[in-house]
């Protein structure tokens, strides 16, 4: 009998990924150059699309709430759209729903073991099950890295179906943690793994954003292809979470125009399409008044009620 | 899983986010009217004629060039012919200097050379301003280092250099190609009369300023324009020891012919249909990628563009499907826009070329696939086209189209891959896309072509030696061995 390695396996199937072609496909979102309307719409878009994050050991439930207030109102002017939602710890989900329940921000909470995933799967589940109890909209869970690298993939799969069942109606988002998956090829596989459990709307994520390297064009990128190609395949329309490492407006624009590109108009709204922030937040609404005023606003005109990734 | 429901399933490329335009506004700083660059000075022709050059964008008039007959062309000579006696006893490290002068102003005048570039030639801004110029300023840098090295290029051999060196260019790449030329005749000691094409000269008549600038000695470089019969008076200069030329085979064999028995030496670079290999195990997204990039880029007025491409035939439908997804998010239109990804053609002759042969593709029997795209009503526009079904005896799978056009083969194994595309009069170059190394070397190792590419396309670097086998020409350019031809080795 002819034993394989099953990430060679599923790599056949799903085809591999060039890492200088898929370098070279999205430095070219990079020279795209976004003007006037455009910028605006761009812009806009991009807040909409905001998870305002808050993942840190010092959290309280008063940080939480400038965090919530900041998601609904993001400044002092109108017409500004409110983010996508609030992303907290599962202690700080019940603190987020005296705030944000009842409008259209909503709670995502990171749960399994978040962000090592190290932990046994009676407690993740234990974990993913309160914290929809508490309110949580939707669900950011971590895969089993170890699982992955060592060739388990029914496990992985396990976990994540087990994970998506316990989420009831909530939304399910799937951290792949890409920079300890490496290459190309193990983004793909792992987006592959997970888009198969998903229900449609579901999310796959790249990162945790508490590793060194977290969201990029090129990772971006290698998840909305499979997203594509899963979709052409399936009808399912997975969404999508680039997550930590985007900071600044111009970046946030580059990954919308990768949306654009990769899978067209029906991604490029704020349920196929997030961003996992918090500083980017001010940056988008900066660059937003510098629209509205046509001058650049002082740094302490915006609120600061976001940190962390 | 059903697969009878996949037929309505596509992706939509709508205009919910469109772009607004975002032409680049530097000034090209173009001047009415132009002279000939002979003997260091911008001189009126001795013909007393201009024609005029005609921006591809919009159709409408750029400039009047000079139109140079045989005397003006002996006059260049004669005046290079002059110089050459104190450039080329001039220490290499001096001769070095002025081409790194000349690299560095192209590289502060780069965003109005660019611009002038993409109005004169119809690329897109992006291509200009990131490929040609970049490009253009390295072989600059890279010959002026080789300028001092030239004693220790052959242990034991002296290099030499030839004399007045004949150069005559294309218009796809104005300012790249006399790059090409200019740079690696200086460095080894030659003095130059360059000729741009016809529909492209302003970026050189241009480039006579940075020369100025740098301060290069009167008459080692000249800059003589016109049509085919100015060409023709540098080609068949008695004093020209060598003769450059890149453009078309027939004007290639014309050249071939007429220098028989003259003792000048000849590179020639001439068309390609080049075959692009695409296996089953291929990185498809990327294959897809390089395929675009191998076909459209500059329009395909590339004479290595990946024009043939060459499917194994279980995945075509796989690539077609990806390719016509790819080109519905190419953005076709004004070249100054820095959103524009495939912009005019180079003129109406090259147009009315292109619309022949894909009217015979379409007669003899091709599939054509072509996105909605709304093109501007004034200037030279062709849409991005494929075809699909096309066998090796169609003209398109045969004939240089130099367009926006791709003609899509199948293969089924290795060898026969390697059959149809060596089954051409060129060999200019070719690219092999597979995740698997050793196929990458095999096929390398057997295709007839000057140039491969594996898992990319398109890629130059000054070092990299490029020229092509058999009707594709003779003779390498850039690297060592592009230095060698404009050298006595004695």
């Amino acid at each position: 009998m002819i034993r394989r390695n099953s990430i060679r396996n599923l790599i056949d199937e799903i085809g591999p990924v060039d890492q200088a072609g898929i370098e070279e496909r999205v430095a070219k979102y990079t020279t795209r150059s976004i003007k006037k309307s455009s910028k605006l719409f761009g812009l806009r878009l991009a807040t909409s699309m905001v998870d305002l994050t808050t993942l840190e050991g010092k959290d309280t439930p008063e940080k939480v709430a400038s965090l919530c207030q900041k998601a609904l109102r993001p400044h002092n002017t109108p017409d500004i759209p409110q983010v996508a939602a609030v992303c907290i710890y599962p202690a700080m989900v019940r603190h987020a729903a005296k705030h944000v329940k009842g409008t259209p921000v909503r709670i995502a909470s990171v749960a399994t073991a978040f962000p090592s995933g190290q932990a046994p799967l009676k407690t993740r589940l234990a974990e993913v099950r309160q914290a929809v109890a508490d309110g949580a909209d939707e669900i950011d869970m971590v895969i089993n890295r170890s699982a992955f690298l060592t060739g388990q993939f029914c496990l992985v799969q396990d976990e994540i179906s087990a994970f998506r069942d316990a989420c009831g109606d909530s939304t399910l988002k799937v951290i792949l943690e890409t920079s300890e998956l490496e290459t190309y090829d193990h983004i793909r596989a792992a987006s592959f793994l997970a888009m198969r459990m998903l229900r449609p709307g579901d999310f796959i994520k790249t990162s945790t954003g508490k590793t060194s390297s977290n969201a990029t064009l090129g990772n971006n990128q290698v998840m909305l292809e499979a997203i594509r190609d899963h979709f052409l395949a399936t009808g399912t329309e997975i969404a999508m979470k680039p997550a930590g490492g985007i900071r600044s407006a111009k970046q946030a624009l580059q990954f919308l125009i990768a949306v654009k590109e990769t899978l067209g108009d029906a991604w490029l709204n704020n349920r196929r399409y997030r961003f996992g922030a918090s500083a980017l937040l001010n940056d988008l609404l900066r660059q937003l008044e510098t629209q509205r005023t046509g001058t650049y606003q002082a740094p302490w005109s915006f609120t600061e009620d976001s940190s962390g990734y | 899983m059903p697969a009878k429901k996949n037929t309505a399933r596509e992706l939509l490329f709508g205009d919910l986010w469109e772009f607004d335009p975002a032409p680049e506004s530097a000034p090209a700083h173009i001047t009415a009217r132009y002279g000939l660059f002979i003997g260091g000075k911008m001189v009126t022709p001795k013909s007393k004629k201009y024609f005029d050059s005609i921006s591809p964008r919009d159709g409408k008039k750029l400039s009047e060039i000079p139109l140079a007959n045989a005397a003006d062309v002996d006059a260049a000579y004669q005046t290079a012919s002059t110089a050459f006696k104190s450039w080329s006893e001039l220490p290499g490290a001096e001769r070095g200097k002025y081409l790194f002068r000349i690299a560095r102003l192209l590289q502060d005048r780069s965003r109005e050379f660019a611009v002038a570039e993409t109005l004169d030639g119809g690329k897109p801004i992006i291509e200009s301003r990131d490929f040609d110029l970049p490009m253009a300023a390295a072989h600059f840098f890279y010959h002026a280092g080789w300028a001092d090295k030239l004693d220790y290029v052959a242990p034991g051999r002296r290099l030499a250099p030839l004399g007045v060196v004949g150069q005559v260019i294309p218009w796809n790449f104005p300012l790249l190609m006399l790059a090409w030329k200019i740079a690696p005749a200086l460095a080894t000691g030659n003095t130059v009369v360059l000729k741009p094409a016809e529909t492209t000269s302003i970026t050189a008549l241009k480039f006579a300023s940075i020369l100025t600038d740098a301060g290069l000695p009167p008459g080692v470089v000249n800059i003589v324009t016109g049509a085919g019969e100015t060409g023709a008076a540098v080609v068949n200069h008695p004093l020209a020891a060598k003769i450059a030329f890149t453009g078309s085979n027939e004007v290639g064999k014309i050249i071939h012919r007429s220098l028989a028995g003259t003792g000048k030496k000849l590179t020639l670079e001439l068309g390609g249909k080049a075959a692009n290999i695409v296996f089953d195990d291929a990185p498809l997204d990327q294959a897809v990628e390089g395929i675009v990039n191998g076909i459209f880029f500059n329009q395909g007025h590339v004479c290595c563009a990946g024009s043939r491409l060459l499917v194994q035939e279980s995945i075509v439908k796989e690539i077609l499907d990806r390719l016509k997804r790819r080109l519905a998010t190419l953005r076709v239109g004004d070249p100054l826009d820095k959103n524009t990804d495939i912009g005019a053609i180079n003129s109406k002759e090259q147009l009315t070329k292109i619309q022949q042969l894909v009217k015979s593709g379409i007669d003899e029997g091709a599939e054509i696939h072509q996105p909605a795209c709304k093109l501007p009503l004034n200037g030279f526009y062709f849409p991005p086209t494929l075809f699909s079904s096309v066998s090796q005896s169609h003209r398109i799978a045969q004939e240089e189209i130099f367009g926006p056009v791709l003609s899509i083969l199948t293969f089924r194994t290795p060898d026969e891959a390697i059959e149809k595309a060596n089954n051409t009069p060129f060999g200019l170059s070719a690219g092999v896309w597979t995740d698997k190394g050793s196929k990458i070397l095999m096929m390398a190792s057997r295709l007839k072509a000057g140039v491969i590419w594996a898992n990319t396309y398109n890629k130059f670097d000054p070092s990299s030696p490029f020229g092509g086998y058999k009707q594709s020409g003779f003779g390498r350019e850039g690297g060592k061995h592009g230095l060698l031809e404009y050298v006595l080795m004695k």
